[in-house]
């Protein structure tokens, strides 16, 4: 039977630091110099102002679920006994949306707007980050 | 500065399918080339006088369908003076639409031809994994299914903002497969209810299975020539009166509002400005409808309908048959075909009803038709308005 590993992310120049943050339990985000507002996914230069004054922070880890979906199908075999999963758009407090998984609830209970955290999982030997209800 | 009657498009042209696959196992090759001559006959125009060629294409990746307008201008022997591979999703043909009417407005080419084809059901491919690589990388290790689950996420919030129901959604199923009962060409012609549609099994949250289009096969394409060479087809010309298009991200996650497709809603606008004519001037509508929720949500950016009431507007089958406002008259992604980017099937079935071809299902006297692609998860729009003399 082929056994099939989780996808994980290939880090590059944009995103190393961040996926290195979250293998040190760390959310890291950019925040624009000039234009104050934080960024997600991490880039050369802000989306909003194109300065290239781009710092990284650590966000709090807190945010809401701003859409989700329970997956019935696997879109990847290697996520078949996972099904059904949640994946959803986290709005974090600093104003960012990431997509992710919420974990260690009931996929029936999340609704769009309930409070989550982050909280660090591994994935095929890297650490990806993922959220609870709160 | 203005593309309305700079082209016209005079001649169109698909395949048959069986259970939604090409007949006799042809190649994806074979059937645009099928396509494309049906369409040159259509308008009675020579091969030899194609100095345009539009495509976009999801076959042959990765290989030669990463060059996709010289490969099939190779395998047909057009050598074009104007060449045009804009690949935005499903809305790619409704851009080069507007982009052929430009160029041939500026001079650059006379008479274009827009293809695709897909032979995805018969080689039984599906769309495939997103790498993890670049903006791959912060969705695919997620596992959101693919393209399914960006669209239920936006029906999520569109539920929670506006109180839309599944019952909704489903209502544009039933109209839709309505009007594929009055197409001898679609693929799905059995009977529907609202009940199928919501007992039909959950794929992801809160889309069921017929909430989704189909997967078949398909060719399709479009002769579109000068104001000046329109004069001398066989088909009487079908005018671009307005075009327009816009994308504003690729990454559901970056889409800025998911109960809000502002592509479609700058893509609306540019084409209705540019026809000059108003919402009450449209006979037909052809929109993308790759999931149920793509329709209620281009409605309300379209502007046919205000944010948050596009599931009253189609409550109580309002687009089906026989209702006040007839909408994707094959019957749609949902129940005619779906081949992995449906966008030229629209722009082909609104030309078929501006000439009147449409046997049982033509919407009588319909003169305007508006006709909009969506492409990518929400991401791409381009709207066309056409029209006949």
């Amino acid at each position: 039977m082929t056994e099939y590993k989780k996808p994980i992310p290939t880090p590059d120049g944009d995103s190393k630091t961040f996926w290195d943050g979250c293998s040190e339990g760390k959310l890291l985000i950019q925040k624009c110099n000039d234009c104050k507002n934080h960024i997600f996914y991490p880039r050369e230069v802000c989306p909003h102002c194109m300065s290239d004054q781009l710092n990284w922070v650590e966000a709090s880890g807190k945010g809401k679920v701003y859409s989700y979906t329970i997956a019935r199908r696997a879109a990847h075999p290697s996520l078949i006994e996972d099904v059904p999963y949640i994946v959803a758009l986290i709005e974090l407090d600093e104003g960012v949306r990431l997509m992710s998984n919420i974990i260690n609830c009931d996929v029936e209970e999340v609704r769009c707007d309930m409070d989550v955290k982050v909280i660090f999982q591994k994935q095929e030997g890297m650490v990806l980050p993922k959220f609870e209800l709160v | 500065m203005s593309i309305k009657r700079a082209a016209a498009i005079v001649g169109v042209g698909d395949v048959e399918l069986e259970n939604g696959k090409v007949i006799g196992n042809k190649s994806v090759f074979q059937i645009q080339a099928m396509a494309a001559k049906r369409a040159l006959d259509d308008a009675g125009i020579k091969k030899e006088e194609v100095d345009g060629l539009f495509t976009a294409g999801l076959w042959g990746l990765p290989g030669v369908g990463q060059f996709p307008s010289a490969v099939i201008g190779e395998y047909l022997g057009i050598q074009p003076r104007y060449s045009d591979s804009t690949q935005i999703g499903g809305s790619s043909f409704e851009a080069h639409v507007g982009h052929a009417a430009a160029a041939i407005q500026s001079g650059l080419c006379e008479v274009a031809l827009i293809l695709y084809g897909s032979t995805q059901a018969s080689d039984s491919v599906r769309l495939p994994v997103k790498p993890t690589t670049l903006t791959g990388q912060y969705e695919t290790p997620f596992g959101l299914p693919n393209p399914v689950g960006a669209y239920a996420m936006a029906a999520h919030r569109h539920m929670h903002q506006y109180g839309t129901k599944q019952e909704h959604l489903a209502e544009i199923a039933v109209a839709t497969r309505k009007w594929a009962q009055l197409n001898p060409e679609a693929t799905k012609r059995e009977p529907l209810s609202i009940d199928d549609v919501l007992n039909s099994k959950m794929i992801s949250d809160p889309l069921h299975l017929l909430d989704c289009c189909l997967v078949t096969d398909g060719a399709g394409a479009i002769v579109l020539v000068s104001a000046e060479r329109a004069k001398d087809c066989r088909k009487k010309p079908i005018w671009i009166l307005g075009q327009g298009e816009s994308h504003s991200h690729w990454s559901i996650h970056a889409m800025p509002d998911l109960a809000t497709v502002t592509s479609a809603q700058k893509s609306g606008k540019a084409a209705f400005e540019m026809a000059g004519v108003t919402h009450d001037d449209i006979d037909v509508v052809e929109i993308y409808d790759s999931f149920t929720i793509t329709v209620l949500l281009t409605l309300e950016a379209l502007g046919f309908c205000k944010p948050g009431e596009g599931g009253d507007f189609v409550a109580n089958q309002r687009t089906a048959p026989g209702g006040v406002f007839p909408l994707n008259t094959n019957g749609g992604g949902l129940s005619y075909a779906h081949p992995g980017m449906y966008g030229i099937f629209l722009l082909i079935e609104a030309v078929r009803q501006l000439r009147g071809e449409c046997a049982e299902r033509q919407v009588e006297g319909a003169k305007i038709a508006l006709v909009n692609g969506i492409g990518g998860s929400l991401s791409t729009s381009s709207t066309c308005i056409l029209g006949r003399d």
